[in-house]
């Protein structure tokens, strides 16, 4: 681990760094989202970019880059947990049980809302 | 007898880690847990949805929170590097600015929450409104949890530092975790909620 004074300096060079790049990427997010592309597209374009923003935060800000084995450890069932959580909205679209599958509705349904 | 908390400066020869480090992070990985049942669920009720408004929120202003709160990552990890350094007085600078860059961000949440209530956009109105408040509302609760940690360490959790400097450094690191974790939490949600 860093302790000494003049390593720190060095990673508050770092620190300062990942604080302009998230400015910027703050920034191409905003700029991106005016330029209404279809919403697949805009929501994986944010997406990525979220997660590299996410990801400088963790790695830098948090000392991810360098950590010990346990944290690393703790993360990979963290991000196990985090995958299944995320796959449970396709397990209920999948899950038809109670649900009509194939209603022929008519088209003026739709608009009722 | 010496009744010490063991493992707040040393490293567990097991884990090669302090006991509070390894504690916040396994808080954080309930955290993630938390906040990840919640995105699960703005994509369930988004993919079960007619339809999704765009554009009911105000962009200028989340994008100005966004960016407080990237600042005020800035400013934690810039209080801890300062402890580090030694400079006890930069170290007050940097974490006064951090409490003092949160409660900004809260104020303009207010002001957010305020203009939704006064055009009657309720919790009830609709779903993604539901989702909105819940996930903005749990993450305020952070900013708040985060500001009193910091509040306590700017007043009567100063005066460790004269006992145990060390101690103290690693409470603010773990503070800083906590933080940078709360900035993260934002980073997606802000696009999720603001801009898709």
């Amino acid at each position: 681990m860093h302790s000494d004074p003049e390593s720190i300096r060095k990673s508050v060079r770092s620190y300062i760094a990942v604080f302009v790049l998230l400015m910027i990427f703050t920034v191409i997010t905003v700029a991106v989202s005016r330029f209404h592309f279809g919403v697949p597209i805009a929501i994986t374009v944010a997406l990525i970019i979220a997660s590299i923003k996410g990801s400088m935060v963790a790695t830098v800000f948090m000392h991810l880059s360098y950590e010990r084995k346990w944290i690393y450890g703790a993360l990979i069932l963290t991000g196990l947990g985090f995958l299944i959580l995320m796959s449970v909205p396709s397990f209920t679209m999948m899950d038809h049980i109670g649900t009509p599958i194939h209603v022929e509705a008519p088209a003026s349904a739709h608009g009722g809302h | 007898m010496d009744m010490n908390i063991p493992y707040t400066v040393e490293e567990r020869p097991d884990s090669g880690l302090t006991n509070g480090k390894l504690g916040i992070w396994l808080f954080l990985a309930s955290e993630v847990m938390l906040f990840g049942a919640l995105f699960s669920t703005y994509i369930i009720l988004r993919m079960g949805a007619p339809e999704w408004p765009h554009g009911e929120l105000n962009v200028p202003l989340g994008t100005i929170n966004t960016i407080i709160l990237i600042g005020s990552s800035m400013t934690m990890v810039m209080a801890w590097a300062s402890l580090k350094m030694h400079d006890w007085s930069k170290h007050r600078l940097y974490l006064i600015a951090t409490v003092v860059l949160a409660l900004v961000f809260l104020v303009n949440k207010y002001f957010e929450y305020a203009a939704h209530f006064a055009s009657g956009e309720l919790p009830a109105k609709s779903t993604f409104l539901a989702i909105y408040f819940t996930l903005t509302g749990l993450h305020g609760l952070h900013i708040l949890g985060g500001i009193a940690v910091m509040g306590y360490f700017i007043g009567p959790g100063a005066k460790l530092y004269r006992k145990n400097p060390e101690q103290f450094t690693n409470r603010i690191e773990y503070t800083g975790l906590y933080w940078h974790f709360v900035d993260l939490v934002w980073i997606f949600l802000f696009p999720v909620l603001y801009l898709l």
